[in-house]
């Protein structure tokens, strides 16, 4: 692929603190104007490779290249181009609104005037608090200023390292109608999140863990191309029932899912049988239902594939 | 230009908005020139006297005139001889001075040999050692001075404080100290928040130049040092009457390379500590502890135990004191400070060199 049309390119890239391996020969592309999701849980490495893509830390091994420039040879031009809002609330406390954003603008040499437009979205919703210091905002307040200051210099890749943690249900899916939005501008987006709901927001997404890349794809083809059966299961006693079904060797996994219990079919699995034996073992109301796969359902899968 | 003063704006917005953080660093100077000026002092400032007189005439009165005119001495007026004991045992008096009965013949003889039997004796409560010393110091002068100026072996003369001013002392120790404190523990505690709060991780994604970034945090506890520079000044000369002497623009050069070589310590510390509570621990225990041992400051150099001389050289107080001292006190010109001066000089620079070497514009 023609390296102008990727906003970012990850080859091969490892990172060890000690004898943790926080990162192991990940690869990744993200395309010009895409927003792409890490997706993953604590420990997968997300900040680890944040930090070696917005140029804070050396990598170990592997090449990468941000906006076309090489992130070892060309880091100081990098710096100038991206976005970068870390995982961590970062920005003073005691300055106001105005004052950090103010401040941010100076930083990459611009004023608030010159790229209102492009933060005015995000930045509106705040404004009227615009005198009151940042460390008395609400978490969903903190983030659109997070945002609207990463933003003010026009970056042309955005790095946001798991921006919807610690905020409330709603203000997530704003925050994701503003990522859709600046993206239509023509923005780079790489997002990481520990939230699997949160991956069909984006364009395309890997899910890693500990360190490594299990796959990359957009949301719904790797809803299309999940290979295994998986049904959700309930009964008057899920407790019981959960148990029940790891002790089954045909079923590879199980796990709870809200509501339902959600079962991935392994080897000799059959549906029938399974009702008549879980009903002779007392259980009653139990209700098998065949499901579409969400992202939890594909990363466990990925995850038991792993393991074997 | 624009961007570096936007820059220097926000860390004294960041100054000010701390308000117990300013009121500190402004208000600490003064309260410690005021301090060690008037309450923490070694001299001695009051003697209570009382006297034993056998049988009153011309000369003891006179005698007795000049001790209770004098302001160090307070007369506690005349006493009996078996009432001695008792009065400094309550604590009523810190001495005694008892007059032979015939001193009338003994002075007379005094002042015409310059030798004879003693005339009087001087009685101290010598449980602080200091105070009966310095006691009975006053005493002597007061009551034997004249005698002992015509005819005495040694002459000695107090030059620079002659009357032995503790303040005189401590000043030059105290700007030492409050220097180091300011612009090394403040500084580096402000560049060390930013490592801990993540903001240096967003400041250091930014085209600007790590450099600039601590340049423009240097710069108003640089302001505020100078503000505090002109106080200590101030009041060192109209509050505790020190007699700054020295050429007012040495004092002055001589304090701000002072100045920029604690900033340098503090930078230095910045680029070793990742937690605010570190940088304080390294500024204190590393740098007040030495500061106030090993500078000259509390004890003299002089007296230092061999192996502790060559560390005491090291500690950057030491020649500031040194050379504040002898601008402030003895007046001397610059070429008799030049040595302390270089030093320092040679220090700053290696300081700086050093902590930019060691600041990285990455993490870890």
């Amino acid at each position: 692929m023609d390296t102008s049309t990727l906003a970012i390119e990850v080859k091969g890239i490892s990172k060890s603190y000690g004898t943790v391996k926080a990162l192991d020969k990940v690869s990744l592309d993200v395309r010009r104007g895409e927003i792409f999701g890490l997706i993953g849980p604590d420990g997968a490495g997300k900040t680890t490779l944040f930090k070696i893509l917005v140029t804070l830390l050396n990598a170990d091994e592997g090449t990468a290249t941000v906006d076309g420039l090489d992130i070892v040879k060309d880091y100081r031009t990098i710096r100038s181009r991206v976005g970068y809002m870390p995982g961590k609330f970062s920005l003073y406390p005691d300055l106001t609104i105005e004052e950090n954003m103010e401040f941010f603008a100076t930083l990459f040499g611009v004023t608030v005037e010159q790229n209102y437009d492009l933060v005015a979205p995000i930045y509106k919703q705040i404004e009227p608090f615009k005198k009151r210091r940042a460390g008395r905002l609400s978490g969903g307040m903190k983030q659109k200023l997070a945002l609207s200051c990463a933003l003010i210099h026009k970056p042309s890749v955005l790095f946001l390292d798991e921006p919807t943690t610690g905020v409330d249900a709603v203000s997530r899916s704003e925050f994701w109608d503003m990522l859709h939005n600046l993206r239509e501008q023509g923005l780079s987006i790489l997002a990481s999140t520990p939230y699997m709901d949160e991956a069909s927001r984006c364009d395309r997404i890997a899910l890693c863990n500990t360190g490594r890349v299990l796959d990359i794809d957009s949301p719904q083809h790797m809803v299309e191309k999940f290979d295994g059966r998986i049904y959700g299961i309930k009964s008057h006693n899920m407790y019981d029932l959960l148990k029940e079904l790891r002790d089954n060797r045909c079923i590879s996994s199980c796990y709870t899912a809200g509501e339902y219990h959600h079962l991935l079919a392994g080897a000799g699995f059959d549906l029938g049988d399974l009702k008549q034996r879980l009903i002779a073992k007392g259980h009653s109301d139990v209700e098998i239902k065949s499901i579409v796969p969400n992202i939890e359902d594909i990363f466990i899968k990925l995850l038991s594939n792993e393991q074997y | 230009m624009r961007g570096f003063l936007k820059f220097i704006k926000k860390e004294t917005l960041h100054i000010l908005r701390d308000s117990r953080t300013m009121l500190i660093a402004l208000l600490m100077p003064v309260v410690q020139i005021l301090l060690f000026g008037f309450a923490i002092s070694t001299e001695l400032n009051n003697v209570n006297v009382a006297v034993v007189v056998p049988k009153w005439d011309e000369q003891i009165r006179q005698s007795v005139n000049k001790l209770s005119s004098n302001p160090y001495i307070t007369y506690k007026g005349a006493i009996a001889e078996h009432e001695i004991d008792q009065n400094l045992r309550s604590g009523k008096v810190d001495a005694i001075v008892v007059f032979a009965h015939d001193f009338d013949r003994l002075m007379t003889q005094w002042k015409q040999s310059g030798n004879g039997k003693a005339a009087m004796q001087f009685i101290m409560d010598a449980s602080n050692t200091n105070t009966a010393q310095a006691g009975a110091g006053y005493l002597n002068n007061i009551l034997a001075g004249e005698l002992m100026q015509s005819n005495s072996l040694v002459e000695t003369h107090m030059l620079f404080n002659p009357q032995m001013k503790s303040a005189f002392n401590f000043v030059p120790g105290i700007m030492g100290m409050i220097f180091i404190l300011i612009c090394a523990m403040l500084t580096s505690v402000a560049i060390v928040r930013e490592k801990e709060t993540g903001t240096m991780d967003v400041l250091l994604v930014s085209p600007v130049r790590p450099l600039t970034i601590i340049l423009a945090k240097m710069t108003p506890y640089f302001i505020l040092s100078c503000i505090n520079l002109t106080t200590i000044l101030l009041l060192a000369r109209f509050v505790l009457g020190i007699p700054m002497s020295g050429n007012l623009s040495s004092i002055i050069v001589v304090s701000l390379v002072y100045l920029l070589l604690s900033l340098s310590l503090g930078l230095l510390i910045s680029t070793i500590a990742k937690q605010q509570i570190v940088a304080l621990l390294i500024s204190a225990a590393v740098m007040i502890m030495p500061i106030v041992m090993l500078s000259g400051m509390m004890f003299p150099v002089e007296n230092m135990p061999a192996v502790l001389k060559p560390v005491s050289a090291i500690v950057p107080a030491r020649w500031y004191i040194d050379a504040m001292r002898k601008l402030l006190i003895q007046g001397a010109s610059f070429g008799l400070i030049l040595k302390d001066f270089l030093i320092l000089v040679g220090m700053t620079l290696a300081l700086l060199a050093i902590a930019l070497k060691n600041f990285k514009d990455k993490l870890e």
